[in-house]
């Protein structure tokens, strides 16, 4: 099953000379539990590519279509309703509430898509156990370290149980082993069949996806399956003198 | 390798079989892609240069492999060398710049082709260095190494962006994301 499906999607801003088309008529599967990265040089599209596909901004041609419901056409209030609940957003920063604590994080969506607080509680402390930060729960955002405070991010766009996990950046702002942090959470997620898509320009992070798409000024030019291979690092390493 | 290899014996002189097992556990998660016989082939090698020689053993004679290898005063001094020396960045880069002219000059390819295929190939192994270092449990030192592997792959796959933009013939950084 296609959790994603996206035809013929453009987005295009401005007029005549000053056209610019963000993106320019693309079309995507993602089925359900594939880690998918989307990777391209700033400005190719990429970060609206996400956007639309999570119901953040509208196109200006083309269909999105989320497990199996269209979603471009959707009303303000479903579109509302939709992001809270089957969509789950990771930002290059973040976006925590910084006078909540990481658990009050976590929390804030199943409360705002209609929870019980006993209800939210006990998702919450299930999630910051996933992540590996249940001794964190109590800490506000400030007094985590980058990759903390992204793995409660992550933590928070799974309150939900989204159909989709959509990732812009995730990494952008965080130093080498931060990002193994996060990269782990994503590879552990994966493995619990959770869809992912992740927009990067950090090779590290497209090289753990298991397909990557090319983007270049707002088009498709590759897509490149990466997972599911067994070799060693044959060529990794060359052992002659 | 032969450098690992004499910098090992500076230790005690030792077994070929022993070098390899040493080799294998340094190298953590890679020491799998190295076979066996290159150690021997490697110290046929350094004898023949005058870093090493080997005696036979008299511990257990009945074993094949009993040469025990030791350094000359010229392995010492090559190790020293060694340990001594700045690694400089290996010159695959100037070898692939001087690809990407010489397609662009003689016509005979285009260049970002060559940038995408060379792209591809990295990807590739950095999609392999990054799922071993996953797989290493945190703060081992096998996983350092690979970590290193991954951060260079990581550094040439930004170089090639550069390349692209120079050789595709705009810049285009616009910024209409």
């Amino acid at each position: 099953m296609n959790v994603l499906q996206v035809r013929d999607l453009a987005k295009r801003h401005g007029r005549k000379d000053n056209l610019v088309r963000a993106v320019d008529g693309v079309d995507l599967d993602v089925p359900a539990g594939q880690m998918l990265a989307v990777m391209g040089p700033s400005g190719c599209g990429k970060s609206t590519l996400l956007h639309l596909m999570g119901g953040l901004e509208r196109p200006t041609g083309g269909q999105v279509w989320l497990a199996g419901e269209r979603i471009d056409t959707a009303g303000e209030r479903a579109l509302a309703r939709l992001r809270r609940r089957s969509v789950g957003f990771v930002f290059q920063s973040f976006h925590l509430v910084e006078e909540l604590t990481a658990a009050e994080n976590v929390e804030l969506p199943v409360l705002l898509a209609g929870g019980s607080p006993r209800a939210a509680k006990r998702r919450a402390r299930h999630l910051l156990d996933q992540v590996g930060l249940a001794h964190r729960a109590r800490h506000l955002p400030w007094k985590l370290s980058g990759g903390e405070r992204q793995r409660v991010a992550v933590a928070r766009a799974l309150a939900n149980e989204p159909l989709v996990v959509l990732a812009d950046e995730p990494t952008g702002n965080l130093d080498t082993a931060a990002t193994n942090e996060v990269l782990r959470l994503f590879a552990d997620l994966r493995g619990m069949g959770q869809t992912l898509v992740l927009v990067t320009h950090d090779g590290r992070v497209a090289a753990s996806a298991d397909r990557l798409i090319s983007m270049r000024d707002g088009v498709f030019v590759e897509d490149t399956w990466l997972g599911g291979r067994t070799g060693q690092f044959d060529g990794l390493f060359a052992m002659g003198d | 390798m032969q450098d690992a290899i004499l910098a090992m014996l500076a230790k005690e002189p030792s077994h070929g079989y022993d070098l390899g097992l040493r080799l294998r556990r340094a190298l953590g998660p890679l020491g799998g892609s190295m076979n066996a016989g290159q150690v021997y082939v490697t110290l046929a090698r350094l004898e023949k240069a005058g870093l090493v020689v080997h005696e036979r053993s008299e511990e257990s004679p009945a074993r094949p492999d009993r040469k025990v290898y030791a350094l000359t005063d010229a392995g010492h001094e090559r190790v020293a060398a060694w340990l001594a020396e700045v690694n400089r960045p290996k010159p695959d880069l100037v070898e692939f710049h001087l690809k990407l002219a010489a397609a662009s000059a003689s016509r005979l390819a285009d260049p970002v082709e060559l940038v995408d295929a060379q792209r591809r190939e990295l990807l590739r192994r950095l999609a392999e260095a990054q799922r071993a270092v996953l797989a290493e449990p945190e703060g081992s030192t096998g996983g350092l190494l690979l970590e290193g592997i991954a951060l260079r792959l990581q550094a040439d796959l930004r170089w090639l962006e550069a390349c692209e933009r120079v050789w595709s013939g705009a810049g285009k950084e616009s910024g209409n994301e």
